[in-house]
């Protein structure tokens, strides 16, 4: 056997590689490109800059079909945290044209600008919005939480 | 040398199957693990009922089992609530409106898994399901009993076992025997000429007896279905053997379920139903009284003396949250009824909360064609199903039964 025959072997493979390459390129291209999902941080600015909002449950994980309480946690812009705020949350599907199957409420409040936000309920797999209304000493602003299941 | 040119045409081959979609596994991972989401196996444990302290006390269940079957516990002595939640029939009745003493405007629902409802009825007017047991005692179209003639006839036929597990009845000897706040005008003037511990003595029974039936209720759990073993058999990579292996076309049905038909949506979970109301457009029927659904039921659960937030509750008020955090109002609770679960549903016709549709074929060309509501808004967009598409739905739908 000879060199020659054993590029002829490399030549072989190394064709077949391309080939295998360039039909996995055109595939991947072919197929349809997710859409930029719903901005899906935790933590944001309220619409018009008065608070500093942040959004978790307060167990750690979201359970689908399971009533949950949530924590809100407001702080001023210059980082104080806000107290005595009033709350109102109301939210749904975008995409199915529906509220919530629950009225979630804020139910106590735990310090440090921290809020409860009790009976909160996600029954179906989907884009989720909360929208919370917070009125406080600094004024009234709102913000908008997505939650994809 | 030539053997690996073979080996390596083989493999490249091989490569070129995979990437052409001949070797195409039957299910991407994100159906899997959707599949995996409506396994009865992943139906966790019921949980206690602490609004019921006799759940699970052995010896209630045996006496709520005695009143399930008892044609006693109705006016005229023949109708109980296994007349229309019938034992050999997955507690269904296969009629399109349930019969008891008169004719209701609404399809009986089976039992399995009903201990774990939030919601009880197809609009979700009472909260537990001790509240629920009573509601057709008193229906005139029901039971078409009383509370009053309840208490006193549990005194007489099963006063012993009740003292056993409730503790001792009251004094029911000046309480009339017909009484109550829903019956009659005359059934009426009696209740409300009874002093407020009468009532009272009488609504604790009363609600006794509706925790003893939810106590034996809570026993009837679903089974494992042909959906079940292949679901399983696919989450551990093992080749479904015998009746746990799907026909393409159920697989197919599989798919559209969880894909492109959005069946899960709502019906989804172990129980296929996320425990909501929905207006999907379910026609109403011509000659019966208008029904609204979840809209009237709201007000209804709220005046409930029986509920949650009542005095009859045992246990603290923490387990109220569904009640308490209940939507009251809004457009998408007219004509919305509940998600119902989907497990024995292909051997169960008629469809829908009453009866509108005699067949799958039926339900799944009502989803697929979407129609508008005659009030309020469906939450169904048209899907256009094709024949074939919907025969694989209905195929799949069997599987939940087998």
């Amino acid at each position: 056997m000879g060199l020659a025959s054993i590029w002829r072997y490399i030549l072989a493979g190394l064709g077949l590689a391309a080939l295998l390459v360039g039909i996995v390129t055109a595939v991947y291209l072919t197929l349809p490109q997710p859409a930029p999902g719903p901005d899906l941080s935790r933590s944001k600015k309220t619409a018009n800059g008065l608070f500093v909002a942040s959004f978790e449950p307060e167990r750690g994980v979201v359970r689908q079909g399971e009533l949950q309480s949530w924590l809100l946690t407001l702080k001023t812009a210059a980082g104080a945290p806000v107290e005595g705020a009033a709350i109102t949350v109301s939210g749904g599907m975008p995409q199915h044209d529906h509220g919530l199957p629950t009225s979630p409420q804020a139910t106590d409040y735990l310090g440090q600008g921290r809020y409860r936000i009790d009976g909160v309920k996600f029954t179906m797999s989907g884009w989720w919005q909360l929208r919370f209304a917070v009125s406080a000493a600094a004024g009234s602003d709102s913000v908008v939480f997505n939650i994809v299941l | 040398m030539r053997w690996l040119i073979s080996v390596a045409s083989l493999l490249a081959l091989a490569a070129l199957a995979s990437v052409g979609g001949c070797g195409e596994p039957q299910f991407s991972d994100a159906e899997k693990k959707t599949i995996a989401s409506l396994a009865l196996n992943t139906l966790p444990s019921l949980k206690p009922d602490t609004t019921n302290q006799y759940a699970d006390l052995p010896a209630a269940a045996a006496l709520g089992s005695t009143l399930f079957f008892d044609g006693g516990m109705s006016r005229d002595g023949t109708v109980s609530c296994s007349t229309c939640h019938k034992i050999d029939r997955q507690f269904q009745d296969d009629l399109p409106q349930a019969v008891g003493v008169g004719h209701t405007n609404r399809r009986t629902m089976p039992l399995a898994g009903v201990a774990r409802n939030p919601w009880f009825f197809w609009d979700g007017r009472r909260d537990s399901l001790w509240a629920q047991a009573l509601t057709p005692l008193e229906n005139p179209l029901e039971q078409a009993g009383n509370r009053a003639a309840f208490a006193h006839y549990i005194k007489k036929r099963f006063g012993e076992r009740y003292e056993r597990i409730f503790g001792l009845l009251p004094d029911l000897s000046a309480v009339p025997a017909n009484a109550s706040p829903l019956g009659s005008d005359a059934e009426k003037a009696a209740w409300n000429a009874m002093p407020t511990g009468q009532q009272e003595d009488v609504n604790r029974v009363f609600a006794n007896i509706g925790k003893a039936i939810a106590a034996f209720e809570r026993s009837i759990e679903p089974e494992q279905t042909r959906f079940d073993r292949f679901a399983i058999d696919l989450a551990t990579g093992a080749a479904p053997q015998g009746d746990a292996a799907f026909s393409p076309e159920e697989v197919f049905g599989l798919k559209l379920f969880i894909g492109k038909a959005n069946c899960v949506t709502c019906h989804n979970g172990p129980r296929f139903t996320d425990n909501s109301f929905h207006n999907t457009a379910v026609p109403p029927i011509d000659g019966l009284p208008p029904d609204r659904g979840r809209v009237d039921a709201v007000a209804q659960v709220e005046a409930d003396p029986f509920n949650c937030l009542g005095k009859f509750r045992d246990g603290d008020e923490s387990a109220c949250r569904e009640l308490r955090f209940m939507v009251k109002d809004g457009p998408q609770m007219m004509r919305a009824y509940k998600t119902p679960s989907l497990r024995g549903a292909a051997s169960r016709p008629p469809y829908m909360h009453a009866g509108q549709f005699a067949t799958l074929e039926e339900v799944v060309a009502h989803y697929s064609k979407a129609p508008p509501s005659m009030e309020g808004v469906s939450e169904v967009h048209s899907l256009d199903l094709s024949e074939r598409e919907r025969a694989a739905l209905v195929a799949f739908l069997k599987t939940l039964s087998d």
